[in-house]
């Protein structure tokens, strides 16, 4: 969507021929075909319309997306916003005395944001207003400087302050997630662990490996990732440091080492450890490596998470004969079964927010994503895809992301926490899995 | 070498069949398989008669049954050994009827053979999720390990492991491909 606002083959921005423009749109998605590509597959009728003005621009640019354009995205996937192509906007603020509301009501906006990007050495300097367009009331103005080298982290922060002013939740833009891809077959297939903001841009490979890799966990300071890898011919668990590319193997009983989750206080680690006989869960004291059991029952125990209070755990079992989400209100209590609508319930993601916990959730011969409303008890299926597996939810619980498999590949799709808008990552020149959405660190 | 049991079984019936019906044709032994004194004497119901290293003639007919039975047995075995892979059904680690025989098989043989090593590669479909499909590929793993050494073999010559739904036998999305990926491998070391 931000490649058709960022060449516009008609009008007076470009006044090359088009045979030209097109050569320049193919040379975009070349370049982007190395990471993941943005398309949106339905949108949120509550949108709210935003006009995102391309920001003025004083002294030499980077190449690359501009900053309208970033934060045009981020919005767009929050399934919250509805901005405005700026091919049909009458006039182009870049402040106040530019701006008249008149039109922009006209548009039908409920919000106008304007720019300015002025170069300065090696930095960028940004001023950026938004503005009520009803009210016709100003209710953010800031600044802010990036080395010119860093824009589009500048845009993912103009992103979180204008989605916090007008919602009032915490902005997720400037987030990473963690993914594993697959390229290859047979002895060429390739396992890649990677990292890229929340728009699969910047990606980079933390770990290759020509065995599989599972289950990324983000530390809660986001410096660090647990995983489960199977590059020793059996499945151990690592802590990655990103910053230095250190890894330690933290889990490597017999049997399985698995389901890594990091405690909130990121001092110990929930695992899944068959070593005693059979899956339990464990929690590891990472500083010591002593090992608490969790669990006592011959059947599987896995996938386990802290719940929001950081008091008590979720997990898969499947003690009464298929996989079913479990409580455990505080490590060792009797656990209480929380799904019941279907014989398949598994992977539980508690909400940060507390009022709900996501999961995979068979239903007839599909399996979708679902969610139950943890004061009601209610369920509700949020995906309409069917082969749905690793949810993941933002940190501010309004979105979540999962894995599906769209015409045989395995793609991701970030949807929004009701089901309301969907919005698609494929990967090109490979699979993509096992999302893990980062936090916010700031 | 791979093949579905009913061909194997049939294969052993074949193979079977065919030392039954050597000795009824009264066909010599080859010279050497048991002495280069010995001939095929008289052919008697089915049985054959063979001389003695000493010269002296020994009536042996519950001898030849038993020798036909052993070789038989042996082929037997052999034809079911050669059968490494046992599926389940969706979300079971239950081991299938017609599995018990070749897994006997093969725990004759490591009880035989008490150095050889195995490893058992529980794997399990798609769907699902990843961590869940993980322990059950264990669980079937670990019912078949059971299994063997129910039957005869060490602990200490198995050992397990799980690829979950990541080593999948054959790609796609179909019934037929999920029933394929649903499976236990014996990889002898």
């Amino acid at each position: 969507m931000f490649m058709k606002s960022r060449f516009r083959c008609s009008g007076s921005f470009l006044k090359t021929p088009i045979i030209a423009c097109l050569v320049l749109f193919l040379a975009a998605s070349l370049s982007a075909r190395a990471e993941l590509l943005i398309r949106i597959t339905e949108g949120a009728g509550s949108a709210i319309p935003i006009a995102v003005v391309p920001f003025a621009e004083s002294g030499s640019m980077p190449a690359g997306d501009k900053v309208g354009s970033i934060v045009q995205a981020d919005l767009t996937m929050s399934g919250e916003f509805r901005p405005l192509e700026p091919s049909k906007m009458l006039s182009l603020p870049s402040e106040r005395s530019e701006v008249y509301f008149r039109d922009w009501r006209m548009l039908g906006q409920r919000y106008v944001l304007v720019g300015q990007l002025t170069r300065n050495g090696d930095r960028i300097q940004a001023r950026y207003e938004l503005f009520d367009v009803n009210q016709e009331k100003r209710i953010l103005g800031e600044t802010a400087a990036v080395p010119a080298s860093n824009l589009r982290s500048l845009g993912h922060h103009i992103s979180d302050r204008v989605y916090e002013a007008i919602t009032g939740a915490p902005g997720v833009f400037s987030t990473k997630l963690a993914y594993i891809t697959v390229s290859g077959e047979g002895e060429q297939t390739r396992y890649r662990l990677q990292v890229s903001d929340v728009d699969g841009k910047r990606s980079k490979v933390r770990l290759e490996s020509r065995e599989p890799i599972l289950s990324p966990a983000w530390s809660p300071d986001g410096k660090k990732l647990a995983y489960v890898s199977f590059e020793t011919g059996k499945p151990v668990i690592f802590v990655h440091e990103l910053a230095t590319g250190e890894r330690q193997k933290v889990a490597d009983f017999p049997g399985l080492n698995s389901a890594p989750a990091w405690s909130a206080d990121g001092r110990s680690l929930l695992m899944t450890l068959s070593r005693d006989g059979n899956a339990e869960i464990y929690q590891m004291d990472l500083a010591s490596r002593n090992l608490t059991r969790l669990t006592d029952h011959w059947a599987i125990d896995t996938e386990a998470a802290w719940d929001h209070a950081d008091r008590g755990i979720y997990f898969t079992s499947d003690r009464s004969g298929g996989p079913q989400i479990y409580h455990m209100e505080r490590p060792g209590a009797e656990p209480r079964r929380i799904t019941f609508g279907s014989r398949y319930n598994a992977r539980p993601r508690p909400s940060p927010t507390g009022d709900y916990v996501y999961y995979v959730h068979q239903r007839d011969s599909a399996f979708h994503i679902a969610r139950t409303n943890l004061e009601t008890g209610e369920e509700t299926v949020i995906t309409r895809t069917g082969s749905d597996e690793s949810p993941s939810v933002a940190p501010n619980g309004r979105l979540l992301i999962y894995a599906t498999r769209q015409n045989g590949e395995g793609v991701l799709t970030v949807v929004s926490a009701d089901g309301g808008a969907a919005y698609s990552l494929p990967a090109s020149g490979g699979e993509v899995r096992e999302p893990a959405w980062g936090p916010v660190t700031r | 070498m791979k093949m579905s049991f009913s061909t194997k079984a049939f294969a052993m019936l074949l193979s079977a069949g065919l030392v039954a019906g050597c000795s009824s044709t009264g066909e010599n032994m080859e010279e050497g398989t048991y002495g280069s004194d010995v001939a095929a004497i008289d052919q008697d119901g089915g049985s054959t008669v063979y001389g003695g290293a000493d010269g002296s003639s020994v009536s042996a007919s519950e001898l030849t049954d038993d020798e036909r039975r052993a070789a038989q047995e042996q082929a037997e075995q052999e034809a079911l050994r050669d059968i490494t892979t046992f599926y389940f059904d969706f979300d079971t680690s239950e081991i299938k009827p017609d599995a018990r025989d070749v897994l006997v098989a093969h725990a004759r043989y490591l009880a035989d053979n008490p150095r050889q090593q195995v490893r058992l590669e529980g794997h399990a479909d798609e769907r699902g999720t990843k961590e869940y499909n993980l322990a059950l590929g264990e669980r079937r793993a670990n019912a078949v390990q059971r299994f063997l050494i129910v039957n005869g073999a060490s602990r200490g010559q198995i050992e397990t492991v799980s690829y979950g739904e990541e080593k999948p036998a054959v790609r796609g999305s179909t019934e037929s491909a999920w029933a394929q990926n649903r499976r236990v491998e014996l990889v002898f070391q």
